[in-house]
């Protein structure tokens, strides 16, 4: 440290000196002090080197950023009598009118507003996730209220080894940067991949193929519709 | 004055007066020679259609000064404005101290859309029309993991029961027996672990690519066809400019994006999450944590390649 300083200083007095002894007048001088302030800038110890070292080296300065949902979900409705006028209104408006059903595992008794509503999550209930007190957010497993933006909560009560799964970046995808010193990762939140009411994945259909030499001479053709 | 018997005999004379039975050899045999020569050397008349003198006289990669990368840096973007009408980018991408790359793929997860593969194909300027990609998904029986019985053309809606997907892709060996056969040393391992061709010190003789057991490189065949508005631009010398044809090519982990700090581009099309990417130098790195944490699989971890390429379960 100390021969850094000691480094810094002579170099400090070395330009101080050449730009006395140069012409005031001389163009040159703005460039020099600019030189000067960014050697000053360059702090002993720290690597006066421009490029980046890996991600232990240098702290994280962006974060990994994880997708949350809006808040509580709105049914959007569109007034009959018009083409344009929509209006949206809150879980709670015909909820706070009605008893909840804690029987209820089964979307086949679901014959009002929610019919046709697949549910597939195991043997869960609806009041298992929503909170009956208040349909604007969710219950956890102990009653407390837990808010739709803070779904993952809600989720990682049961999926605790996926939950550590995702906090270790080894489920649920991501974008952006691995290196946290150059630039921000952003994540996706449980329901952005997975139906809250029917959670399995879909399924997909293959899209893009290459031709390749390995393919089989059978499925030639099958690539050229 | 009329021409005596002697001069006009010697007019009408042919040239070759003397000449020999032996000459006649010789000449008919050296007219011989000197066409074959000709016809030999003609491939080299059209050879500046293919190559210009600066890139015939190119050096090797790790030989170029700082000034000569400029110039043929220069020179390729000019030369892929001119093939192909697009402006890019070609930089000269260096491996990023402290770092050494490391893939996983959660088979759990993988459910075989191939959206990596094409990913693939756009971000690293592939022909168009071979649907040219460096990844390749296997369609496994569930219960093994013998290669033989996977298969890559599968179709439709996946996944498929009884089915799981293995991407395969180039696994930066440790020890790469590609980097070995080669006979010119075009192809070579960096710092951060990534195995790199110089594409324009490549012969073609495809060695490298019968070297590798995971059939991860691939040869260009033809000249590769991109529109120009769907070239990519960020490009790298190294990685996923615009290849000629005739030389071998492969997965650089997408160095152009992640020595810029950024995730590999199959990894972010990744619909299931499935992949993941990391510095394995970096204690408190994703890829530490699947490591140390799931069950890994390497694939033919028997040939001692070493690959820097793990499989996962969940």
């Amino acid at each position: 440290m100390r021969f850094t300083h000691i480094f810094v200083l002579l170099t400090v007095c070395t330009l101080l000196s050449t730009i006395t002894l140069m012409n005031s007048n001389n163009g040159d001088t703005e460039m020099q002090f600019a030189t000067l302030n960014s050697e000053l800038e360059a702090t002993p110890g720290q690597p006066s080197n421009p490029t980046p070292l890996s991600a232990e080296a240098s702290p994280a300065k962006f974060a990994i950023e994880i997708h949350q949902p809006d808040g509580p979900p709105m049914i959007e409705l569109k007034v009959p009598d018009s083409d344009t006028a929509e209006a949206k209104i809150a879980c709670s408006t015909c909820h706070s009118l009605r008893e909840p059903d804690f029987s209820n595992k089964s979307d086949v008794a679901l014959d009002q507003f929610h019919q046709g509503l697949k549910v597939s999550h195991g043997q869960l209930a609806c009041y298992a996730c929503h909170n009956p007190q208040d349909m604007g957010a969710l219950r956890g497993a102990d009653g407390s209220r837990i808010e739709f933006r803070n779904v993952i909560s809600l989720c990682s009560q049961c999926h605790g080894k996926i939950a550590e799964a995702f906090a270790h970046g080894a489920h649920g995808g991501m974008n952006g940067f691995w290196d946290l010193s150059r630039g921000p990762q952003l994540k996706n939140n449980c329901i952005d991949c997975h139906a809250p009411h029917a959670p399995r994945y879909p399924k997909m259909i293959v899209g893009f193929k290459p031709h390749d030499r390995f393919l089989d001479l059978k499925d030639e053709h099958a690539t050229h519709p | 004055m009329p021409p005596t018997p002697e001069s006009q005999n010697k007019q009408s004379l042919p040239i070759a007066e003397n000449v020999t039975r032996r000459a006649i050899v010789k000449g008919g045999f050296a007219t011989l020679g000197a066409s074959a020569f000709v016809a030999a050397v003609s491939p080299l008349r059209n050879a500046t259609q293919y190559t210009s003198p600066a890139a015939f006289l190119q050096q090797h990669y790790t030989e170029l000064s700082a000034e000569d990368k400029v110039d043929v840096i220069a020179r390729l973007e000019a030369e892929t404005k001119e093939n192909y009408g697009a402006d890019v980018q070609i930089a000269d991408d260096r491996p990023i101290p402290g770092t050494k790359f490391v893939y996983a793929i959660n088979l759990s997860v993988c459910n075989g859309n191939g959206k990596c593969v094409e990913a693939c194909h756009r971000e690293n300027n592939h022909d168009r029309s071979t649907n040219q990609s460096y990844i390749r998904v296997i369609e496994m029986p569930q219960g093994t993991m013998d290669l033989e019985q996977g298969s890559t053309t599968y179709s439709g809606t996946v996944p498929k029961d009884g089915k799981f997907y293995l991407p395969v892709q180039c696994q930066q060996c440790d020890a790469p027996p590609c980097v070995n056969a080669c006979p010119v040393k075009a192809t070579w391992k960096e710092e951060d672990g990534i195995v790199v061709v110089d594409y324009n010190w490549c012969i073609g003789c495809r060695y490298c690519e019968a070297a590798c057991p995971y059939h991860a490189r691939r040869f260009n065949w033809k000249k590769p066809e991109i529109p120009a508005d769907e070239i990519n631009p960020d490009q790298s010398y190294l990685s996923n400019r615009v290849r000629p044809v005739g030389v071998v090519e492969k997965c650089t982990f997408c160095l152009h994006r992640t020595r810029r700090g950024k995730l590999p581009a199959c990894l972010e099309a990744c619909p299931t999450g499935a992949r993941v990417f990391g510095n394995i130098l970096d204690k408190n790195s994703n890829i530490r944590w699947i490591l140390e944490n799931k069950r890994v699989y390497i694939l033919k971890e028997e040939l001692g390649t070493k690959p820097a390429f793990f499989y996962y379960f969940q």
